[in-house]
């Protein structure tokens, strides 16, 4: 599924922070829980359009699901995939239970200022969100439901919604394909219903790589009729650029 | 939760039949008493709601979700917006079960859960589209489009993180009733979905209600 053994690209965000850059199709982006217990806020947009924008509903009802695993397409609002996860070491993402704001961090861990603490702050996901989205014109109003990578909440018949909290590991690993060039906004920050006595700050590796190209018997592609027409919309619009 | 309602609709300030495939928008007071009636049963009330004040503030589905730890709506649940503030408090309930997992159909949504070819039905999202143009005074567009509740819809999680669409299990004169905790903005899409078994291939309308 790669075409490169080593990495194009490797760096490391350290725990409680956040960046952002843009994924060019063909390309994978792998994402390395490098400490254990990690969690990775995440939203996508299309930089030709931003009101394209990752989709949680239409991703979870088009296939089924409440996690997020290998073999399932991050659909947009316009019908179209973003990425693929071709590889998951876990088996379980959440993307329901949004992300942690100011209130719930100071409320939960206590507030550490920059003067304080410097970087070492308490830095929390809704403002880190805010932040990146700003170097691309974008602000609230284009907020969605985020993703959750390394993090799962479960759910029992009543749908009580638990927090799982051994369920990452050091060296846990998710490989995105994007089929669509994305803007991917991403914080450290720790989940909303983490309830870890400190403030989870745990560092991602993220890698680049060259993705070997997508054949009409791909996994994620044929997974289900869904994922095989949102993959015929987006080679539709590639074809009309 | 089942609850039942003491209001009587002969007494409310307001209301009005909103027919399958249309938009409804109107802002409910704080204070104010919304109930949604499922006239025929098994209707799809496609809802969002705004601070009437500034409608960047809007439903959170992530962030009601996590308030409730449940991810299904009924008596008691609380409809938290983006900014962590009670937006609505569902006060009754005789369905006992609401979705707002499933988000709205669009357009390009129907072309991925049904077939390619259905990309020209009208579809919720179509109809929120038209009720932000025809209402260029609210200064919202498409980026104000964002994850709704799905009155009278069952979409049950299944504990080894499956997701189901089960019959409904609304009927003919069931309803939502909930207390807006502030000025709100109620955009509705009565949904036209033609492609889903789960109201029986037959998009009908519904009430809305308000008391002062
Ligand atoms: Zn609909």
């Amino acid at each position: 599924m790669l075409e490169t053994a080593s990495p194009l690209y490797d760096d490391l965000i350290p725990g409680g922070s956040h960046w952002s850059f843009i994924m060019r199709r063909g390309h994978v982006l792998r994402l390395i829980d490098e400490t254990g217990h990690a969690n990775v806020g995440m939203l996508m947009y299309n930089p030709e359009n931003p009101l394209e924008r990752y989709n949680m509903p239409d991703t979870l009802k088009n296939q089924h699901t409440f996690k997020l695993t290998r073999g399932h397409v991050l659909l947009s609002d316009m019908g179209r995939v973003f990425a693929s996860i071709i590889r998951d070491d876990l088996g379980w993402h959440d993307t329901v239970s949004g992300t942690c704001n100011a209130e719930l961090v100071a409320h939960r861990w206590g507030r550490k200022t920059y003067q304080q603490a410097h970087n070492q702050y308490h830095r929390n996901g809704l403002s880190s969100f805010l932040n990146e989205l700003a170097k691309y014109g974008l602000g609230k109003k284009d907020l969605t439901a985020n993703l959750n990578w390394f993090s799962r909440v479960k759910t029992d018949d009543a749908g009580n919604m638990t927090y799982v909290s051994d369920h990452s590991h050091a060296g846990a690993t998710v490989d995105l394909r994007f089929e669509m060039d994305t803007i991917v906004v991403l914080h450290t920050c720790p989940h909303p219903l983490d309830s870890a006595a400190d403030y989870p700050s745990h560092p991602l590796r993220y890698q680049l790589f060259r993705a070997s190209p997508v054949t009409d018997a791909d996994p994620c592609k044929t997974s289900s009729p869904e994922a095989t027409r949102a993959f015929a919309n987006t080679a539709l619009y590639h074809l009309m650029p | 939760m089942i609850k039942e309602s003491a209001l009587n609709p002969e007494t409310a300030s307001f209301r009005e039949t909103v027919p399958a495939g249309e938009y409804f928008l109107k802002v409910v007071q704080a204070g104010e008493t919304l109930r949604i009636l499922d006239l025929e049963g098994n209707q799809a009330a496609d809802t969002l709601f705004y601070n009437a004040h500034n409608p960047t503030e809007r439903y959170s589905v992530t962030d009601t979700l996590r308030a409730q730890g449940n991810v299904y709506l009924t008596a008691g649940s609380r409809l938290m917006s983006s900014e962590n503030n009670v937006m609505l408090e569902i006060t009754a309930d005789t369905c006992g079960r609401h979705d707002t997992l499933g988000g709205a159909c669009a357009a390009e949504s129907n072309t991925t859960r049904y077939a390619l070819e259905k990309k020209c039905m009208h579809a919720c999202r179509d109809s929120w589209l038209v009720a932000v143009t025809e209402h260029e005074e609210l200064g919202m567009t498409k980026r104000d489009i964002t994850h709704n509740i799905n009155f009278f819809m069952n979409v049950p999680v299944t504990a080894d993180g499956g997701l189901t669409f089960a019959d409904g299990i609304s009927d003919a004169g069931k309803y939502v009733e909930m207390e807006a905790r502030m000025d709100v903005l109620v955009m509705i899409s009565n949904c036209p979905q033609l492609n889903n078994p789960c109201n029986g291939w037959n998009p009908t309308p519904i009430e809305v209600l308000v008391w002062s």
